[in-house]
């Protein structure tokens, strides 16, 4: 996805409003395009509060600032400059995470970044897109220089082995039938999710853009029973479906990456285990809730 | 270009004040914003959205009371705001929002976030061929504390941001100071630097217009400790 995001990036250059702001994360592969539109892409240093205010600054001369770094410094670190220096100053950003939830997950805590989509969620009006193959990457990010709001895309290791590219409202994958439990599944835990409950009755939804949430397809699909898989901190959606479905009795399982700080390596997919995120866990989740004791 | 007589400033000032006491950051960058919207910067109420414009962005947010007196002198908004400033439907906060009133380029009260801005903005300028505006950004030497400033100002030296001033009101309020003057924070990372007598109109616009298009310029406005 990062190769999908660099290529597209540089498409996306040809706009003369584009600027792409950097902290070194993925300075080098952007070289050509420097090389090309030296005043239009611009590496601050590991400096990542100045990378979000000159995204501000940009944006309030009339640029379209593309700023990129991995997760938990972009979205963490300089929490206070998304918010002030974009949000309140009324402009906008397409943001652009690598690194996802677990992807470095042998650099340890330091870059790791469950709770990214959350953090932003505590913001107002910002679109969240969560590609789930590289095929995703290049209309996404298109259709976000293009707007005029901010966006984050929340780009990962892990894949799906299907694209969705229009999947930014909720696309049925397979469906089950009217009254059957609804699982949901966003960016690249479709696989897992589709594996897990591949012999129950389930329909499974995919959607790469949990912000906004697809409410409306989702109340056209949901029944009593809804399961929301999303590969950052559980139960980042609880509010947007419970708000969603706030006039139908439901039952809702928000699965997705625990609090805990495990204190652990490996790789990714020892992590997907551990949060109980790859097909067998999901499969132990979805039949607790399905079927209770 | 008309100039603002310190006795119309004062009372406008008066307006905004209402009787409550206003603490020295008020009154240490007045002289600085007068010579400022009077004598360099080439922004007025007409302009206000020019892409051409110069912009002026108080990162010391709080310094609020003595922009808006200034910028109603200068028909950027009109002096009835003044009176309400703080109220219910007053567009006048403690610090000021961009998008409530005209004139002002950047929300700020929380400090360290106008360098950043004002660097973003002059790379702005460059990436759209304006190589005529200027950005003037005002800071306090406390507000130098902010972490955030030492990324812009090494970055702006870095790169030779010509278009770039700061503007540093000096008042000793650092908690823990900054020996050898506010300026060589800057000037080791490469910027031009003049330190002169915050109240001095000549020897401010002196300062003020001192940049050599090259690299960043700042000045640091020195006044008495604690005004």
């Amino acid at each position: 996805m990062r190769d999908a995001f660099v290529t597209s990036a540089g498409e996306v250059l040809a706009d003369p409003r584009s600027t792409i702001v950097l902290a070194d994360i993925s300075a080098a592969a952007f070289a050509p395009a420097a090389a090309r539109y030296p005043e239009r892409v611009v590496n601050v240093g590991i400096r990542e509060q100045l990378m979000i205010g000159v995204a501000g600054g940009l944006a309030l001369t009339g640029q379209r600032p593309i700023v990129h770094s991995y997760a938990p410094f972009l979205v963490e670190r300089a929490y206070e400059q998304i918010k002030l220096d974009l949000d309140h100053q009324g402009v906008g950003a397409v943001l652009v995470g690598i690194g996802a939830s677990y992807d470095r997950a042998a650099a340890g805590r330091t870059h790791l970044a469950p709770a990214d989509v959350a953090l932003l969620d505590t913001l107002d009006g910002w679109t969240v897109h969560v590609p789930g193959h590289p095929d995703e990457v290049r209309p996404l990010l298109r259709a976000a220089v293009c707007g005029t709001g901010s966006a984050y895309l929340r780009l990962s290791t892990q894949v799906n082995t299907v694209a969705y590219p229009e999947a930014g409202d909720l696309r049925v994958v397979r469906d089950a039938g009217p009254g059957a439990p609804l699982l949901v599944a966003v960016g690249p835990v479709l696989d897992a999710a589709l594996d897990a409950v591949a012999d129950r009755p389930v329909t499974v939804a995919f959607t790469h853009r949990p912000r906004p949430f697809d409410t409306a397809g989702l109340r056209a699909l949901a029944g009593a029973e809804v399961i929301l898989v999303e590969p950052y901190l559980a139960g980042t959606s609880t509010r947007v479906v419970a708000d969603a479905l706030a006039d139908r009795p439901h039952r809702l399982l928000a699965l997705g990456v625990g609090r805990a700080e495990l204190r652990r390596y490996g790789a990714p997919e020892d992590h997907d285990r551990w949060h109980g995120l790859d097909a067998a866990g999901l499969r132990r989740s979805v039949d607790a809730f399905l079927d209770p004791a | 270009m008309t100039t603002t007589t310190a006795t119309e400033l004062a009372a406008l000032l008066d307006r905004v004040r209402a009787g409550r006491d206003f603490g020295p950051n008020v009154y240490s960058t007045l002289d600085v914003l007068q010579v400022l919207y009077d004598r360099v910067l080439r922004v007025t109420p007409a302009t206000v959205d020019d892409p051409d414009r110069d912009r002026f962005l108080l990162s010391k947010g709080h310094a609020v009371a003595g922009y808006y007196a200034l910028l109603a002198a200068r028909g950027f908004l009109p002096a009835d705001w003044l009176d309400d400033q703080g109220g219910p439907a007053s567009r006048l906060g403690d610090h000021p929002d961009r998008l409530l009133v005209p004139g002002v380029e950047i929300g700020s009260g929380s400090l360290g976030h106008g360098l950043g801005l004002g660097v973003g903005t002059a790379l702005g300028l460059r990436a759209q061929g304006r190589t005529d505006p200027r950005v003037y950004v005002l800071l306090g030497d406390a507000e130098l504390d902010e972490g955030a400033n030492h990324e812009a100002i090494a970055y702006a030296g870095a790169t030779g941001l010509g278009n770039l001033t700061a503007i540093v009101v000096d008042n000793r309020s650092a908690t823990y100071g900054w020996p050898g003057g506010a300026a060589s924070r800057f000037t080791v990372n490469g910027w031009t630097a003049a330190t002169v007598d915050g109240h001095d109109h000549d020897a401010l616009h002196t300062a003020l217009t001192g940049h050599d298009h090259h690299r960043p310029h700042v000045v640091v406005a020195a006044v008495a400790d604690g005004e």
